[in-house]
């Protein structure tokens, strides 16, 4: 373990050295560094990723000296006077770390310093890992607890021989803290968590068939590994949200993603220390929100069904964020009587009541009739109807209150509101899906003629505008600490499914990655501007390639041979040992971390390979350098030793060289585009999709 | 020599009545009233369009699957003499004279009633007894769900055939392989699971699920023949090439073969051919092949063309301008240059045509000898009945802000200068030479000025742009995408050099000179990516239903209605069938895991041949479910119960073999023994009356009263049809 503090010395300096070059910022910084912000202004936001990475980066921003106030609108912009260094730095130093987990990994995998080595030099010199870590993005804060859950891994499987003992239980409960870091920062992190899973219950099955321990011995693994490795993580994650939920107290843009009893939470959202009259009144303008987790507000707009799609009425969506479109007025179903002039007298509704619902902006009716709905073809339309608030039949509505009895006042906020629809007895509810482009990407909202009683089909009033009411401070039930967490989830799930391309255009391919067909554009465009671009050194990430299928043929051979019952030489056995298993596991987290991504149908990006990269590289030491050993050992002693060093020193130096060649990708180009001679990249444009 | 005389010439013949007897069950129970309701059911309506198609040899592209399962519901046409021309537009339709109904529905009977002697073999090549094989029969023979899907033309009970047949066929083999490999029976049933797993693909992909199922038991099958030490290499190599000849090469050749096939029979033009390329469709007899046999090959300075877009989403159109222009101010307040608009239109039309042009020069004909235009050079694109020059500058587009505007350049002397050289780049080049070849060539058209790239942004304009797509200049183009690729479709060289003459010319059809061929596998290259690529744009069905409604039963297909008598067809299944498959499933998984767990730990709690039948039997079974099931909690396309069918086969197989395995080792003394069978007695006459209670619904008759219509809606969330009077 001599050389790893330099190795880390070495990559310290790599990122560092630049960081303040960049002084203006570039692509996803925009989303992280404005998150970083939120936190350190205590304003409640809405995220597809767990909160983790996002918390880190402010926490070191708040260190740092950055008081939050850069505004994080474009990419591009320059931070001026902002303090940005801190956010920068920690990322970059997370970044740095992956270098020496890699080297430790692979050290404790081959028991090979070359191997190890091989692997290390490969992250350092590789252009796209530098990038991605020196800017304030999640990705490295990912990658370190990816890394830093293989490496505990590995350790802890070390100390196998010694069960129990404070280095065994150490590395154990690290790996459940690294993978709650890892699932913490995105949900990518899963993909380690899983890969820890089969080799546990690899583990596991290895003890169960040694006969020697006694049921009580295998119970304690058991429960050690239940106890480090999943309640330990769990109990971590929920931490790490009950820290979230306590630092953002603000209200902030996240909040429609949330019900009405989250948002009572938030200091500064309309719902906090309510005051609103406590009873529905005729008259009274009200927004309505659909009780399904992630369920939006009642919206309408001044734009019709497109032809083929029911009929061309206006359309009745479900809305996500606070808008003027929300606003409902509830009249009386048979009368158009302006109820707040000041000569009527107030009249409550009451459960049971038939009303009507009029759109505040467009004055339409909420209407249904029996056409399909646009995308839940059992359910029926529902559409905005009539002019001025007159209708016809089909715009009267049923209201009735979950569990209360005629004739009983509407609470606001509390009472669970059902809406029937008189005519065809269906109910209103919002059935989730995503309308197409034609309706803004809005939600679908729908009346089941299925009488069911699930969240979709229910609402509640959330604000109440009635002037002639007086308002009335309401403690609202405060969600519970497991409803927050659960309801947390269920709109990062459905906002990350709504991440889809869009039409015709032109995304990442996962089969782009390993062959690194084309990089991420982090910032500039034109020949004057200063530009970085994300893409892997070719020469490492072909190297990788190669290696995936040279692995593949060697493992085969070996496993092949030992099926046959070839007799082999201790130490081919041992080679083939290292092949075997520890390259397996690392495949195995290969295939894990690269696989899925073809099955998603959310938008891909370049820099989703990183962490199978990692893993790649990791193979690529293993690899090669058995490969080595297995022909020197072919060859006689003197000669073999020869072959072996100078094997290792030419796969460094070959590195080492495509790094100088590219090192301009990662610590910016100015100039003339490759295409032109006279770029410092001239002749560097291997691939046409390459763009720098 | 004649030493055979002296010995009685002998016939043996071995019948097994069990099979005979399952056989002729399962044909009654399938064929019985078959062409009974004589009315368009369901999916009918989708697979008979193809039916007639494949009669009157008209080509199209389904994208629901490959075409070996229509082309056998075809073949039922064609026996019945079948002509083609019926209306298939909407179920419940009476069917006309000419549609041999019986036969067009025979081929999925007589399929899915030897699906009931297939379960019956494969129980007892897996070692169950008779008995238990025989229960297995029955319960297929009693399951509603598939005796509906079966009597009708649909294709999951092909399928379902297939896939039993390729497992027995596996098992026949694998059994045979202990005592005598190499035999002719050995490479009869090995052939034949390769050639049955290509027909189960070939009818619907579904099938890839067990095909991949069988190759990853042929896998462990041949590892453990590796490990076998007392075969030689040579030995060892044999088979394994032996497995590779029969369950990759053949499945792949005979996958080959159905395309050939399809495409051979389907030589005329029809309704999809705008989805394939311009020239796919020059390959067709009649369509496009019509105008553009004949037509100059290589397009030169002055030639007249149209050009499409090659990505034909979301549909296929050309490049196309008229005299209206973009509209001074959009909508949201954005201004344009209120130059002639250009658009993509989805129709032929006299303003597709376009005129290559020499910047240099000032003609619009082309000279003799023609100067063919390649790869790089700069041209200009002039609007044939407008003359007005294809251009861009920097205005946003009207719907992509981010992209430049195209336009056809009008000189309004407000210090706009024209910017219309276009680099004309061939992407499927061989050489940086080549010439822009009619229909061949893939060409991207780079703006000299801005490099913006001409490109289908997919969006439809307003009214003011007739909800023609949108046309943009690309600014930062990346990468390859069809949507920037055009090729030219019409061509001819133009002659007229007067503009009257020449509106004259453009009206004029293409003359005809040279025709061009597709090779086989270029066809099929194509046409399956079209299938694969192809996407419906119908989002859901009234009978669609998540994958987790399916082990439960909780919604079924109304097939068909009577509007008159109340009759009606559903796909319903047994429900006590359904039920006992789930708790077989959930048996067997505990007790597998327990012996599991109990044999790591030395401790045998049942023989080992006993236990390597439970697991083949296991893997298969519970294997087979799991595959064909739960891929579709991945899949977004629609999707209904029939999806489920064969997976419920898989399970339904499993069931006797737990029974088996209960009585036989779980009862240990002979008293719960007799309990235990008069139990099962009991379950399978109550699996009979359930049948018997949904036969209505699965034959459509006896017509019921509302009330015994509502009495079978044991579930709430079965839609069975009512009429209220």
């Amino acid at each position: 373990v001599y050389s790893w503090r330099d190795i880390l010395i070495n990559k310290e300096a790599d990122p560092f050295s630049i960081i303040h070059l960049f002084s203006f910022f570039s692509w996803d910084e925009t989303h992280f560094g404005k998150m970083g912000s939120y936190y350190i202004n205590r304003t409640f936001f809405f995220d597809v990723h767990p909160p983790l990475g996002k918390m880190l980066i402010g926490l070191a921003g708040y260190l740092s000296g950055y008081d939050g106030t850069f505004p994080f609108q474009k990419p591009g912009d320059r931070y001026e006077h902002h303090n940005y260094i801190g956010m920068r730095g920690f990322c970059a130093f997370l970044g740095s770390c992956l270098v020496p987990f890699a080297y430790l990994t692979v050290l404790e995998l081959s028991k090979s310093l070359s191997a190890a080595l091989l692997a290390a030099s490969i992250l350092i010199f590789d252009t796209g890992c530098i990038t991605l870590s020196q800017y304030i993005l999640l990705d490295p804060i990912l990658m370190f607890f990816l890394m830093g859950a293989v490496l505990s891994m590995v350790k802890y499987n070390s100390y196998a021989d010694r069960p129990f003992s404070a280095p065994w239980w150490f590395w154990l409960s690290l790996t459940g803290v690294n993978l709650a870091g890892a699932i913490g920062v995105k949900f990518v992190g899963l993909f380690v968590v899983l890969l820890v899973g089969l080799n546990t219950v690899y583990d596991l099955w290895e003890l169960l068939g040694d006969l020697s321990l006694s049921l009580v011995t295998l119970g304690k693994h058991l429960l050690a590994r239940v106890f480090c490795l999943i309640l330990l993580p769990l109990a971590l994650y929920t931490a790490q949200f009950a820290v979230h939920f306590a630092v953002l107290n603000k209200s902030g843009p996240g909040d429609g993603f949330f019900s009405s009893a989250f948002q009572s939470r938030l200091i500064g959202n309309n719902l906090h220390n309510v005051s609103v009259p406590e009873h529905l009144a005729y008259g009274s303008v009200i927004t309505m929100k659909n009780l399904r987790m992630a369920g939006g507000y009642l919206h309408s707009h001044w734009h019709l069904y497109p032809e083929g799609v029911g009929a061309r009425q206006q359309q009745v969506t479900a809305y996500l964020h606070k808008d003027l479109n929300n606003l409902w007025v509830i009249k009386k179903h048979d009368s158009n009587t302006d109820h707040l002039d000041p000569s009527h007298y107030v009249e409550f509704v009451r459960h049971g009541d038939v009303i009507r619902l009029e759109h505040k902006e467009t004055s339409r009716n909420l209407h249904s009739h029996q056409h399909e709905a646009p995308m839940t073809r059992k359910h029926f339309q529902v559409t905005g109807y009539g002019i001025n608030g007159t209708g016809d039949a089909n715009d009267f509505w049923r209201i009735e209150v979950v569990g209360m009895k005629a004739g009983k006042r509407i609470k606001v906020l509390r009472s669970q509101i059902r809406l029937t629809h008189l005519a065809t007895g269906c109910i209103l509810g919002s059935s989730g899906k995503t309308l197409p482009k034609w309706g803004w990407e809005q939600v679908e909202v729908t009346c089941t003629p299925y009488v069911k009683e699930t969240p979709n089909a229910l609402w509640n009033v959330e604000d109440h505008i009635n002037p002639k009411l007086p308002n009335i401070s309401l403690d609202v039930l405060k969600p519970s600490f497991p409803e927050i967490l659960l309801e947390s989830h269920m709109v990062m799930i459905r906002g990350n499914s709504g991440l889809k391309p869009k039409e015709n255009e032109v995304t990442s391919k996962p089969w782009h990655w390993p062959i690194n067909y084309q990089g991420l554009r982090f910032s500039g465009v034109n020949e004057t501007d200063f530009r970085v671009y994300l893409l892997g050194n070719p020469v490492v990430w072909w190297l990788n390639l190669v290696t995936i299928g040279l692995y593949l043929l060697m493992a085969t051979c070996a496993i092949v041979a030992m099926k046959r019952g070839v007799q082999l030489t201790a130490e081919l056995k041992e080679l083939s040992e290292v092949l075997l298993h520890s390259g397996g596991k690392i495949m195995l987290g290969w295939l894990l971390h690269y696989l899925p991504f073809f099955m998603m149908g959310r938008v891909l990006y370049f820099h989703h390979y990183f962490p199978a990269m990692l893993f790649s590289s990791m193979l690529t030491g293993i690899t090669w350098d058995t490969l080595l050993k297995f022909c020197a050992g072919c060859l006689s002693c003197s000669l073999g030793r020869r072959v072996y060093t100078y094997g290792t020193l030419a796969l460094m130096l070959l590195i080492v060289y495509s790094f100088y060649l590219f090192h301009p990708l990662s610590y910016g180009m100015v100039g003339p585009m490759a295409s032109d001679p006279n770029s410092p990249m001239a002749g560097l444009r291997w691939l046409e999709s390459w763009e720098f | 020599m004649l030493g055979f005389l002296k010995q009685p010439v002998v016939v043996s013949a071995e019948i097994n009545v069990n099979l005979v007897a399952l056989t002729v069950m399962g044909l009654v129970n399938r064929l019985w009233a078959l062409s009974y309701p004589q009315a368009v059911v369901f999916d009918e309506v989708y697979y008979g369009q193809f039916v007639s198609l494949y009669m009157k040899r008209i080509f199209f592209v389904d994208d629901s699957g490959p075409p070996f399962g229509h082309m056998l519901l075809a073949f039922g046409g064609y026996l019945g003499g079948f002509d083609g021309n019926f209306l298939w537009n909407r179920i419940g339709a009476e069917y006309s004279m000419n549609v041999p109904v019986w036969s067009l529905r025979l081929l999925p009977a007589v399929t899915g009633a030897l699906c009931v002697p297939l379960a019956y073999q494969i129980l007892v090549e897996l070692h169950f007894s008779h008995c238990a094989a025989f229960g297995a029969a029955l319960l297929i023979l009693f399951e509603n769900s598939l005796i509906t899907q079966s009597r009708l033309m649909l294709l999951e009970s092909v399928l379902i055939f297939f896939i039993l047949l390729a497992i027995l066929s596996y098992l026949k083999f694998y059994n045979l392989q202990k005592c005598s490999p190499f035999t002719a029976g050995w490479w009869f049933w090995l052939l034949l699971t390769g050639v049955a797993c290509s027909c189960a693909v070939g009818v619907k992909y579904m099938g890839l699920f067990t095909y991949m199922l069988l190759l990853a038991i042929a896998g462990v099958h041949s590892w453990h023949l590796i490990g076998d030490q007392t075969l030689s290499n040579v030995s060892v190599l044999c088979h394994l090439l032996a497995r590779g000849l029969a369950l990759v090469v053949i499945p792949v050749a005979m996958y080959l073969s159905f395309f050939y096939v399809h495409l051979t029979l389907l030589y005329r033009s029809g309704p999809h051919d705008q989805i394939m390329s311009s020239a796919f469709q020059a390959s067709l007899e009649g369509g496009l092949a019509r105008i553009t046999q004949g037509q100059p090959l290589e397009v030169a300075y002055g030639s007249q063309i149209t050009l499409r877009n090659v990505l034909g989403k979301p549909m296929p159109c050309w490049l196309h301008s008229h005299k209206n222009t973009y509209p001074i101010r959009y909508e949201n307040g954005r201004g344009s240059s209120h130059q002639q608009q250009v658009t993509c239109y989805p129709f032929k039309d006299v303003n597709n045509w376009w005129i290559v042009k020499d910047p240099g020069m000032q003609q619009l004909v082309v000279s003799n000898p023609p100067r063919p235009v390649r790869h790089g050079h700069i041209v200009q694109l002039v609007h044939g009945i407008t003359t007005r020059y294809l251009n861009t500058h920097d205005v946003a587009a009207p719907l992509s802000p981010h992209s430049q505007e195209i336009s056809c350049y009008i000189d309004y002397n407000i210090s706009m200068p024209t910017q219309n050289l276009w680099r004309v780049e061939i992407v499927n080049r061989e050489s940086d030479t080549d010439v822009w070849k009619t229909i061949l060539s893939e060409v991207r058209f780079v703006h000299v000025n801005t490099s913006a790239v001409l490109k289908l942004s997919g969006a439809s304009l307003p009214e003011w742009g007739y909800r023609q797509l949108e046309i943009i200049g690309e600014k930062l183009s990346k990468g390859y995408h069809q949507s920037k690729l055009w090729n030219v479709e019409e061509h001819r060289y133009g002659k007229s050099q007067e503009q009257k003459e020449r509106e004259v010319e453009l009206h004029s059809p293409t003359q005809a000179d040279m025709s061009k061929n597709l090779s086989f596998m270029a066809r099929f290259t194509e046409l399956q990516w079209k299938i694969l690529t192809l996407k419906n744009e119908d989002t859901e069905h009234k009978y669609s239903s998540s994958p987790l409604d399916w082990i439960t039963m909780d919604t079924n297909i109304a097939y068909w209605f009577h509007s008159i008598s109340g009759a009606q067809i559903h796909l319903i299944g047994n429900v006590l069938t359904w039920a006992s498959a789930n708790v077989a499933t959930l048996v067997y998984v505990c007790l597998f895991v327990w012996y599991l767990l109990r044999r790591r730990r030395n401790i045998c709690d049942i023989p080992e041949d006993t236990w390597r039948r439970w697991v083949s039997a296991g893997g298969l079974c519970v294997g087979g479910w799991a595959v064909n099931y739960l891929p579709f909690f991945m899949m977004e396309k629609t999707l209904f119960l029939y999806h489920y069918l064969p997976a419920l086969t898989f399970q339904i197989l499993l069931i006797p073999a737990v029974l088996q395995h209960l009585t036989d080792h779980l009862c240990r003394s002979q008293l719960p023994k007799n309990a235990f069978s008069a139990l099962i007695v009991a379950w399978f006459s109550s699996i009979y009356l359930v049948y018997r209670t949904f036969s209505p619904l699965t034959y459509g008759e006896p017509t019921l009263s509302a009330a015994e219509l509502r009495a079978l809606r044991w579930k709430d969330s079965w839609d069975i049809l009512i009429r209220k009077h």
